[in-house]
């Protein structure tokens, strides 16, 4: 049996860093915003809602045309990159990072806020009488009690920006190393008849998926016994 | 007044159709009772005592502090506060100890001869052996007693219950009750208690503030609210006036003491008792009835002479009548509920001297000084 190319490798790589770095990003930028989203009274926050939800429902390439767009050199990725003397933001890892955000940004706020709002009013009142601070409150007893959602969320996110492909190709082309991810790999296989490769990656990410599904649902039913 | 030991509180809102206007000041020692039907604002008064509801028309102010008044309002977190809600609320997950510690951090579970220590108030309310228990094995009582002992150990000024004992069925209850009594005369910590139960509110308060429909009827001490015929708790079937009594005198061979109210002296079983022990007693308007003279041969064991000092139509048929214990009716009040036949048929009158005869008394609790 042939050795995979070492290109599959770096795709393997590329794909796995990107999805983490993602993933990490997504859960800075996604718990303070599901945490404003499960909290505030603001008549406006459905909106915003809204907003995040919406890489659900377009079309990838109509996101990765947008995003194309701002990346470029006339848009704000231009100006970003113009700071370390780059041109454009499009066609980089950066830029591919940014897609991969926005676009997964959905599948970690949604799980988090349906868990901080599945605490409900009580706990946290509890906590605040019992003088912890705001800030201790969301620590000690918001955080803890919303794992279940992290977790749905962190992996739900990773996978999503693992499987992410029309995005990739609007804004990241097919530079290995460097844009070249999975999905795209695949693609590229197909099109040139290694039908070998291609069978060998498809088959791993199935595996992949149902691997990452069922983690996801035997440990959010064993945080679910522990929670009770 | 002396501000620096009372609270004192009006607060005006609006709620979804429910007009909220209360007002009153109770003293920052013993436990005041916030009684009144549901739905009458109790709980909207406690939370916002607490600072967990914020009212753009309020004022409350404990001990001379200033919480809440005009623009300035003291968050939750600062208020020395404990609160026990309707349910327990324990985090899970956290242990009992996690749960218990969660208000006092950094603070040494050991600190010996503090009334409020972790030992101490594990002990008080039996706790021991819960420590370790995550909080879903547990009882409704003991989650509400480790909900308690949270509130406690977090060294509140005040502590605020809201019906800790509505969730739990009768035994709980029976169980959860006398450490709440127990633990307001060890720790001397005011309680403000919100329920809608008078035999609760009959074994734990001293002041009552009397609510309904948003509005504060009455504040002052129990029996003195309990004994006005102007408010609805004498009319209420179940009317009954709580008095503080010394034991004056105890027969051991018959298991009878002698109960010293002012200006009288009732008698009840009782299994031991210590000369100079205060105990409370209710005596329920139901109970007493009244006779021209004084009975000679009866089993009634408690015959006072009373004064009638107010009447007023209860029910249809029957009259409430205030009595005062002693000469002039100048001791204690308590109630009587006679029909309005008797009350005709003996030609009573207010300003009657007469005897009362009280078929019970019921024993409450021991009080502590």
């Amino acid at each position: 049996m042939n050795e995979l190319p070492p290109d599959v490798w770096i795709a393997v790589r590329l794909t796995v860093g990107l999805a983490a770095i993602t993933t990490l990003i997504l859960l800075l930028v996604g718990t303070p915003l599901a945490w404003w989203l499960a909290r505030t009274e603001a008549w406006w926050k459905e909106g915003v809602a809204a907003v995040v939800a919406m890489p659900l429902v377009l079309p990838p390439t109509v996101l990765g045309f947008y995003l194309l767009v701002a990346l470029g050199p006339d848009g704000p990725g231009g100006a970003i990159a113009a700071l370390w003397g780059g041109r454009t933001l499009a066609f980089t890892f950066g830029g591919l990072v940014i897609g991969s955000v926005i676009y997964s940004l959905p599948f970690v706020v949604q799980p988090i806020r349906n868990a901080f709002e599945a605490i409900g009013e009580r706990p946290l009142e509890v906590a605040a009488t019992l003088r912890a601070s705001p800030r201790r409150v969301f620590w000690t007893v918001a955080v803890p009690l919303a794992r279940p959602g992290f977790l749905t969320g962190a992996v739900l996110g990773f996978a999503h920006t693992v499987g992410e492909f029309g995005v990739v190709l609007m804004i990241g082309g097919n530079i290995p190393g460097s844009t070249r991810v999975l999905s795209v790999a695949i693609y590229d296989y197909v099109e040139t008849s290694q039908w070998r490769e291609a069978s060998i990656l498809a088959g791993g990410m199935v595996v992949f998926a149902f691997v990452v599904v069922f983690a996801v649902m035997l440990a959010g039913k064993r945080l679910m016994r522990v929670a009770e | 007044m002396n501000p620096s030991s009372f609270i004192s509180v009006a607060f005006r809102g609006v709620f979804g159709g429910f007009v909220l206007d209360a007002a009153f000041t109770t003293p920052t020692h013993g436990v005041t009772a916030l009684f009144g039907p549901s739905g009458c604002g109790k709980t909207t008064v406690l939370r916002c005592i607490a600072g967990l509801q914020r009212l753009a028309d309020g004022y409350c102010a404990v001990n001379g502090d200033v919480w809440h008044g005009g623009r300035s309002f003291r968050p939750v977190h600062q208020r020395p506060i404990g609160y026990v809600f309707q349910e327990p609320g324990l985090f899970p997950h956290l242990t009992v100890t996690g749960n218990l510690l969660y208000g006092a951090p950094g603070r040494s579970p050991l600190r010996p001869g503090d009334p409020a220590g972790f030992d101490e108030v594990v002990a008080l309310l039996g706790l021991e052996k819960l420590l370790d228990r995550a909080p879903r094995k547990l009882s409704g009582g003991e989650r509400q007693r480790v909900a308690i002992g949270r509130a406690l150990l977090s060294r509140p000024q005040l502590l605020l219950m809201d019906e800790p004992l509505s969730a739990l069925d009768p035994q709980a209850r029976d169980e959860v009750l006398p450490f709440l009594r127990r633990l307001h005369d060890s720790l001397s910590l005011p309680f403000i208690y919100v329920s809608h139960d008078m035999r609760e509110i009959e074994q734990l308060a001293d002041h009552l503030v009397l609510m309904r429909a948003g509005r504060v009827l009455a504040a002052g001490p129990l029996g003195e609210l309990q004994g006005d015929p102007a408010l609805p708790l004498a009319s209420r079937r179940d009317a009954a006036v709580t008095l503080d009594a010394v034991v004056s005198a105890y027969d051991p061979a018959y298991g009878i003491a002698m109960l010293a109210v002012d200006g009288g002296c009732f008698t009840a079983p009782m299994r031991r008792s210590v000369v100079g022990g205060r105990r409370r007693i209710t005596v329920a308007a139901g109970d007493v009835s009244l006779a021209r003279e004084a009975p000679r041969a009866t089993t009634v064991l408690n015959t006072l002479p009373v004064r009638i000092l107010s009447a007023t139509p209860a029910a249809e048929h029957e009259i409430v009548a205030v009595l005062g214990l002693g000469p002039a009716g100048a001791g204690s009040r308590i109630l009587a509920r006679v029909t309005r036949l008797s009350w005709e048929n003996l030609r009573l009158a207010e300003g009657n001297e007469l005897y009362a005869q009280i078929k019970s008394v019921a024993l409450v609790r021991e009080c502590a000084k």
